[in-house]
């Protein structure tokens, strides 16, 4: 019963952190924007706006929902659903911690130890194209549908190029757990063996996540809002939460496999881990304030053509490393 | 290309360095131009008597019409302007005026002003009709930057 408890307890804390870090997220989003553009931001409600998302929470979830006449309104209803929960199952196996000890109790600082974890990391965000497309096709729209579709191709096509750039950790710490692959970096992080490895994940990772330069499946200028043009107050909210939501989880995949995961010197474990987190989000957002849109074809040109042949040559070199240098 | 990349990324970080332009509203304002044409007022001269002779030059000038002035005779003891006449009423629907500026030209008497106030919302549009007391100043001293908006030496000085 107490390692049920605790379970139970670590699930809500780590959804509960998740759901928040994924709504501050937004603030931050706004802020970085503001610091790039020369304006402040939002900063009115409470201090520095840090209560800014929760009233746009409130005001969303007041709204009206607006379901188009000829939607397929179960459909519709349940994709934004079906887009969450992925998003959100996902975090589930990356480690945030070292064992730590509380009342007593010896608690692992992650929800599940899954020997295959990186596997079900890449199938979870597998079904997340299927909240797109469904809710693209549900709303019975020409932009949700053209941008369903741009952005299940392009979550498809990078998906392959995001496996093979983490191939080359994977090979060198011999596990799929994502335990196994912080435990494996206690000397150094793998961004120093696989530097190739890590660009390409990072480029990648905009790809999966819909964010610029890559995120034409929302490209407001031709498709107006993309696969969440219909979508109104909070079947509009779930689906930004769990774009939020992929983007920390991805971050978090790319702390843990290149970063060194929580480890750090000096701070707590889990300390470190949100550093680590918050700095690719950080550098998330740079880039967006940065970076014009990809043309369509360019996208999957660069996906096809430049990035999967070099990952593929990157996943062979090190697998001739290792087996050249007995690592 | 990702020198491309990297270069538009040190001039973002090079921008989010910079004095930031926002002017915070409610607590900073803006100060306006010399000559910006906000809501009108009525001055008085310098013994305290008001300026307004009740001429109705401004109505007449006035291309909506938003201007209605009503004139009385002075008392001789205690006059209320410099004139024979004073305006009684003298009320302005700020809803309809567009703020062109003809009534400040056609005033003789350099009497109505359009001073920089420019916050004067409200909730009702009937709160948007004002009466003379709302533009009446007790002292010219207390809006400077109106001294300049007529020249002194093209009023009427019969008086």
């Amino acid at each position: 019963m107490a390692i049920a408890g605790i379970i139970l307890i670590k699930v809500v804390v780590v959804f509960t952190v998740l759901l928040i870090l994924a709504a501050y997220m937004t603030w931050m989003e706004r802020r970085v924007f503001a610091l790039v553009q020369v304006r402040i931001g939002p900063n009115r409600v409470g201090p520095a706006g840090l209560l800014q998302p929760i009233a746009d929470g409130i005001k969303l979830m007041f709204k009206e929902t607006l379901i188009p006449a000829d939607a397929n309104k179960i459909v519709f209803i349940l994709a934004p659903a079906l887009t969450l929960i992925p998003a959100l199952s996902s975090i589930a196996v990356i480690p945030f911690g070292d064992q730590v000890v509380i009342f007593g109790h010896q608690v692992d600082l992650f929800l599940a130890d899954v020997n295959i974890g990186i596997l079900y990391i890449f199938a979870l965000s597998g079904l997340g194209v299927y909240g797109i497309v469904l809710g693209s096709w549900s709303s019975n729209s020409k932009y949700p549908l053209l941008g369903g579709l741009r952005s299940a191709a392009q979550l498809i096509s990078y998906e392959l190029s995001l496996g093979m750039s983490l191939l080359g950790v994977v090979m060198l710490s011999e596990t799929l757990s994502l335990k196994g692959i912080v435990d494996a970096q206690s000397e150094m992080p793998f961004i120093i063996l696989q530097p190739l490895g890590f660009i390409l994940f990072v480029i990648c990772m905009l790809a999966e996540t819909n964010r610029a330069p890559f995120d034409l499946a929302e490209a407001e200028s031709e498709l107006t809002g993309g696969f969440h043009t219909e979508y109104s107050s909070m079947h509009f909210a779930v689906y930004f939460l769990a774009e939020y939501c992929n983007m920390i989880t991805l971050s978090a995949v790319g702390a843990t496999f290149f970063l060194g995961g929580w480890r750090g010197p000096f701070l707590p474990p889990v300390i470190w881990f949100l550093i680590k987190v918050i700095a690719f989000m950080f550098f998330f957002m740079w880039l967006r304030a940065t970076t014009p849109r990809l043309r369509y074809d360019q996208l999957m040109n660069f996906g096809w053509k430049v990035l999967l042949p070099i990952s593929i040559l990157n996943a062979l070199i090190t697998a001739g490393a290792i087996t050249f240098f007995n690592l | 290309m990702f020198i491309a990349i990297f270069k538009g990324l040190w001039l973002t970080l090079k921008h989010s360095w910079k004095t930031r332009e926002t002017i915070q509203y409610p607590e900073q304002k803006e100060s306006m131009p010399k000559g910006y044409r906000g809501l009108h007022k009525l001055l008085r001269w310098e013994d305290g008597l008001e300026r307004c002779v009740g001429c109705k030059l401004c109505s007449a000038a006035c291309p909506v019409d938003c201007i209605y002035v009503e004139s009385e005779e002075n008392d001789e003891n205690s006059p209320v302007s410099k004139g024979e006449r004073y305006a009684s009423v003298y009320e302005i629907n700020e809803l309809r005026c567009i703020f062109c500026g003809y009534c400040e030209e056609a005033c003789p008497v350099g009497a109505v002003v359009l001073s920089n106030e420019y916050e004067f919302c409200a909730d009702d549009r009937s709160k948007f009709l004002y009466k003379k007391d709302d533009f009446l100043v007790e002292r010219n001293d207390d809006y400077p930057e109106l001294k300049n908006r007529y020249s002194e030496d093209k009023l009427l000085t019969y008086f």
